[in-house]
Order: C-alpha cells, then structure tokens, then sequence
C-alpha cells in the first residue's frame, strides 16, 4: 500500500493530547476532564517505570499464559494452496480472549490509583468478563453494562461475570447493544468519579484510552513479530485481525507499521452485507465525526445521528471504531474490507473442522477473510491472522442458527 | 451587545436572576416546541435552553434521554431545530435561545454552514456538552464570526487553573454544573455551589447559571439567591413525557411550573 507519511512519525503517534491526525482527542463531559488528566499522567509515568512494567509483563506470564502460540495452521493453508496460515493464538489466554491483556494492565492503575470500584462495558461479554476476572483477583467491587440485546445472545458470559462477582446491568436505552452500554458506563463515570476506574474495553473513548489500550495490547503483535521471524526465518506477508473497536487489530498492527512490507488489513463486520446497510462497518462505509470521546469514523446518519448496527458477533457490533484505525485508514498504511455475517460462520465451522480451533465469531470475520487471500498468495508467503478469542461463548448463537437447542 | 448580555444587563437593573428553562426540541411532537417557548418566555423564562436531540446522550439522565428518543422517533433533526427558532422569532426578538446538545450532528452540517444558519435563524449561543474548550478552537472561531456565544460547562471537578482558562474562551454565561452525575441526579449542596460560584466570579466578569439538581421552587429560590441564574432541565422534561398523549396540555402545564420557580426565584 502506497502511503506518503513517514512510518516513524506514524508508529509515534498520538500527540500528547491524543491526536492521530485530525482523529481521536478528547471530546468529554467536564466532569472528567480532571479525571482524564489525572489518568493520563498516571499512566504515563506508569508505563515508563520499569517496576509497573515487570508487574504488568509477570502478570501476562503466570496469570494470563503468555506468550501466546503463534500456530502454523498447515492442514487449512494446505486445503487453500496459497499463502502459509500462522494462528496467534490469543484465544489461549485466561478468559478466553485478548481483552485480559488490557484489563489486566487497567487493573494495576486502578490499584495504583487506590480506586475500589471498577465498571467496565461489554459486548459480547469478553471484557466484561476478563474486568470481572482482574476484579475478583483485586478484591474490587464491579459494575459491567452490557446491552440488553447482548444480555441475551451472550448468556453464557452473563452467568461467567456473575459467578466472578461482578453485577452485569442490562441496558435498555437506545439500540440495547455496545454503543448503549458505553453510554451507560460513562453516566455512571460522570456520577461517581472520585472512587471508580472505568475499564474501557477497546481503543475507543476519549484520550489516553486509545493509547493506553493499545500499549496495553501491544504484547500480541511484539510476540508475533518475534515467534514469526523465529518459525520463518522472516516477517509476515500481511497480518490480519478483525475490527470490532479495533484493540485485537491495533495490538498486532502497532508494532509492525514501521515495517512498510508488510501489509495490514482490518476486517469489519459486514453483517447482511454492505450493501444492505445492516453491517458495523464504519472504516468501509462511514464517515468522520464525533463519538464516545473521540472523532473517527462512525455508522451515521446525513444528520449526525448514530444509526443502528449488525453483526452476527456481538463484540463486533459497534458504529465507531478507535481512532488509529482511522487515520491508518487515510494514509494507507492499514486496509480495511468486511466479511458478512455468513462468510464468517462459514469459516468459523471451517476452522474447527479443519484445525480443531473454534474461534469466536469476531475472530471467524479475520479468518474468513484470510481464507480469500490466501490463495491469491503464494505458498512460500506468510499470512498472520490474529485468532482474538475462542467460540465458546458463541456456540448457542450458532446452534440457534443451525435450529439446534443446547 | 448580544442578546444574552443585553438580557442579564436588564436583570442587573431589576435586581432579578435569570430563569432558564431546559426543553428538548421536539418532544414529543415537533409541532408542540414554539408554542411552548412562547409560553415559557411568557411566564418568566429569561433565556431559553433548546435541548437539540441526539441518539446517544451519554451526559444525560433517563428523563431527557427518552426525550431525545421521543423527538428523534417525531423525526427531529438539527435544521428542525433551526426552523423552530425562527419560527418562535416570528413574534419574539428578546429572549434569546441558546441550543444545547452534543457535537456531532453540528459536525455532519459543517462548523461554519451549521453556525451561519442558526445566526439567520436567531439563535444566540451554543452549548455542546461533548465539546471541551481544548478541542474547540474552530467551533469557536466560527461562532464569533456568526456573532453567537459559545456557552461552555464548569464542574465540580473543574481545577481552579482550568475554570480560568474555560471563563476566558467562553462568553454570554458560564454553566456551572452543580452535581457530579447527568442531568436529573440527586439533589445539590447549596453550599458547595455557593462557594464554587465565589469561585468562579473571582475569575470572570461573565454571569454564572447553574444547573442540574434544580428540582422545584425551594431549590430554585436557593441556588437563585447564590448566583446569576438558574437553569431548570428534567423537571419540565418529566411533565412533558407525563403529557406526551396529550400535546395541546404541555404548554400551558410546563408554564405553569415555569411561573411557579419564577415566583419562588422572585421572593427569594
Ligand atoms: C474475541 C473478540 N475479538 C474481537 C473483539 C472486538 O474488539 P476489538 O476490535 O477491540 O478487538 C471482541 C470484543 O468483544 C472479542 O470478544
């Protein structure tokens, strides 16, 4: 991809007040503005002190199991002809997914912070879940919103953040899934500020979230980068991750965009296909604007108002998307396409069946997508998806579609 | 002088504080919204506050959240809005409108298109809850060129440092935001917003209103007595959802209120 911006200045970015191009900022309530202030100098002393970091980087290795495999998914890359298929395999991690790697570090600056309450939303309950996890292990009270929509499809996660403690609170505002929750939270910020951390989920809400998020989730794509040049002898071809928010894609893309060889493509949730208008797909069909603290592109209507998404996955079902994603969006470092609602059920039953992997809907987009370009590589080529969780949690939604009862 | 400075000017003179009413634009009908700001203007409102509605209005509170879905759903858009303030400048020139709501649907119309329109229609401030004055430089260049006051919100939680440097970029009024939480929270300290509006008149000549937790007469005729106007949101909110079915009821019912806070405010 051709792209006219200096790669270093690129990978340095945001700004010091969280600027990625004209994208991202700070577009918050007064209220938190001190709060926001206070996190931001917090975490940036925090990340640079090596103690937080040998806690954060032991944290990652005995409670979460990292390093994460990076598995070559020969049989799949064989049946496709083409490029060879490398797994990083985040849906090895504690919980499931990798939003632990982000809530974990989320949870020691609320520890720091000496904040005894955390409150966290969630889609398809991944977060939740991994806020309810680091809670628990915190002894901290736990608050997660969630959508009504997604309270149903996702009962099994539900039951998981109860079981951990947590009180999940249905949202029944608005269209009742992501966008909602993240509004929910936010008032419940806004209220009670001096003693609650908001655990945002992805590398969204107003700055440092977008940046902290992303350092936060960094640890994939360091792994992979290091584990590729040790099983290949070389870096990936392309990477591939799917863009719900954008911190599974992000935490693999970041530490690669100096490296101009190698492709970056996001896949969004093109739902009943795009040109329906049923998707959430805001880098493929949105357009700039204003949202949940930051500017980048949203699912809006000619009036600015937010309009309704869908995805089959829950955690995909979003109109905006992190601010990075936007401006890689607009110089070209990264692509972005969508892979609809069946394309992604397909590779999720192709995947178990040919691997023995079942991965989460959200992750299934990035593996169907890698099942197109793959044969239109060649076989001494690497094609790095990023496999951001495991399908457990979405095997009643695939039952329910095959007319099964579980 | 703008309209709004002319309006606390005549105030000063009286010895009066401003009564400042918050309605959503549109709710729950777009044909109900003029005739209720010429009812509010007639039964003591000084300024009036139009709520533009928004689908994710993560700053409010359940009341004026289902207001904005009731507008939205009446198909309430931002140039709506506009249409409704010159329309109610058909027959009133003095009580200037200041419209509150989030950044996006002015982002989707453009800074400078959004803000010549609504000079033309008569509006006099702006107020986007979403907007802090550190991102605010071209939405603010723009509304001095139109004339327009850009309206900007104090917290509880706002530095001392900050206050200055937010009375400075704003003009008109400064909102001082009561309570920490979304509109319609829990009631508000009286004393604390006394010694934050001393606060904040120490750092600028503008008029200071204050809002949130604003709840009835008796609360209104404290936090009048404190500083230089009141701004009144949810309670009106509440009885235009009670009269939703009833359209033809919701102006004169919401003045009613309206002129009751003003007699509390005015025997304060
Ligand atoms: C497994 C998995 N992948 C991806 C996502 C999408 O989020 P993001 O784009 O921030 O990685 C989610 C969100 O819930 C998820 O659970």
């Amino acid at each position: 991809m051709p792209t006219t911006v200096d790669l270093n200045e690129l990978m340095a970015l945001p700004d010091a007040t969280g600027h990625f191009g004209p994208y991202g900022g700070r577009f918050a309530s007064e209220t938190l503005m001190g709060a926001l202030d206070e996190l931001a100098a917090l975490y940036e002393k925090m990340w640079r002190d090596p103690e937080f970091q040998a806690e954060f980087d032991r944290d990652l290795a005995h409670y979460v199991g990292r390093p994460s495999p990076l598995y070559h998914a020969e049989r799949l890359s064989r049946e496709l002809g083409g490029a060879q298929i490398y797994l990083k395999r985040e849906d090895l991690n504690h919980t499931g997914a990798h939003k632990v790697n982000n809530t974990i570090g989320q949870a020691l600056l609320a520890k720091f912070m000496g904040k005894p309450r955390v409150i966290a939303e969630t889609g398809a309950g991944q977060h939740g879940v991994a806020s309810a996890t680091v809670a628990a292990r915190l002894g901290l009270e736990c608050v997660v919103y969630m959508g009504a929509e997604d309270v149903r499809r996702q009962a099994l996660n539900v039951y998981r953040m109860k079981l951990l403690g947590a009180t999940v609170v249905p949202v029944q505002s608005g269209t009742r899934t992501l966008k909602d929750a993240l509004n929910e939270a936010m008032r419940d910020w806004v209220t009670n500020v001096d003693n609650t951390f908001y655990i945002i989920g992805t590398v969204a809400g107003p700055h440092p979230y977008p940046k902290m998020v992303r350092d936060f989730q960094c640890v994939i794509g360091r792994e992979a980068r290091q584990q590729c040049l040790a099983q290949t002898g070389k870096l990936p071809d392309a990477l591939v991750a799917c863009v719900g928010g954008g911190s599974n894609a992000i935490g693999l893309f970041h530490p690669f965009i100096g490296d101009a060889d190698v492709r970056m493509v996001g896949v969004e949730a093109g739902g009943y296909g795009l040109e329906t208008g049923q998707h959430a797909a805001p880098l493929c069909k949105g357009r700039p604007g204003v949202l949940h603290g930051n500017r980048t592109y949203l699912m809006e209507d000619d009036a600015g108002q937010i309009i309704g998404t869908h995805s089959v996955s829950a955690g995909l079902d979003y109109p905006g998307v992190g601010p990075e994603h936007a401006w890689l969006k607009d110089t070209g470092r990264a692509e972005y396409v969508a892979i609809n609602d069946d394309e992604a059920l397909d590779a999720f039953r192709r995947l178990t069946r040919v691997e023995g992997i079942m991965p989460a809907l959200e992750s299934a987009h990035a593996i169907a997508h890698a099942i197109k370009m793959a044969p239109q590589m060649s076989p001494d080529q690497v094609l790095l998806v990023n496999l951001s969780g495991r399908g457990d949690k979405d095997i009643h939604t695939v039952a329910d579609i095959d007319g099964i009862t579980v | 002088m703008s309209r709004i400075q002319s309006c606390f000017e005549k105030l000063k003179v009286s010895g009066r504080k401003a009564l400042i009413p918050y309605v959503t634009a549109g709710d729950p009908v777009q044909e109900v919204t003029v005739d209720l700001m010429h009812a509010l203007a007639d039964s003591g409102a000084d300024i009036i506050e139009l709520g533009v509605p928004f689908s994710d209005p993560m700053a409010d509170g359940p009341v004026i959240q289902l207001a904005c879905e009731r507008a939205l759903r009446a198909g309430t858009r931002l140039l709506d809005v506009l249409a409704m303030v010159a329309e109610f400048r058909q027959r009133n020139t003095d009580t200037p409108v200041v419209l509150m709501g989030y950044l996006n649907p002015v982002e989707a119309i453009g800074y400078r298109t959004f803000m010549e329109k609504a000079r033309e229609a008569g509006v006099d401030g702006v107020l986007t809850v979403d907007l802090p004055p550190e991102e605010a430089d071209e939405f603010c260049a723009a509304l001095r060129d139109n004339g327009l006051d850009a309206i900007f919100l104090l917290a509880p939680t706002t530095s001392d440092a900050r206050m200055k440097q937010i009375c400075e970029r704003g003009s008109g009024y400064v909102y001082y935001v009561s309570v920490k939480g979304v509109t319609g929270s829990a009631a508000l300290n009286v004393d604390e917003v006394e010694s934050r509006v001393t606060a904040i008149r120490s750092m600028t000549n503008l008029p200071v209103g204050v809002g949130f937790g604003i709840k009835d007469r008796a609360s209104a005729a404290a936090v009048s007595r404190v500083s230089d106007g009141v701004i009144v949101g949810s309670v009106l909110v509440n009885k235009i959802a009670e009269l939703a079915d009833h359209p033809e009821r919701i102006a004169p019912e919401v003045a009613a209120i309206v002129a009751d806070l003003r007699a509390g405010m005015d025997d304060a």
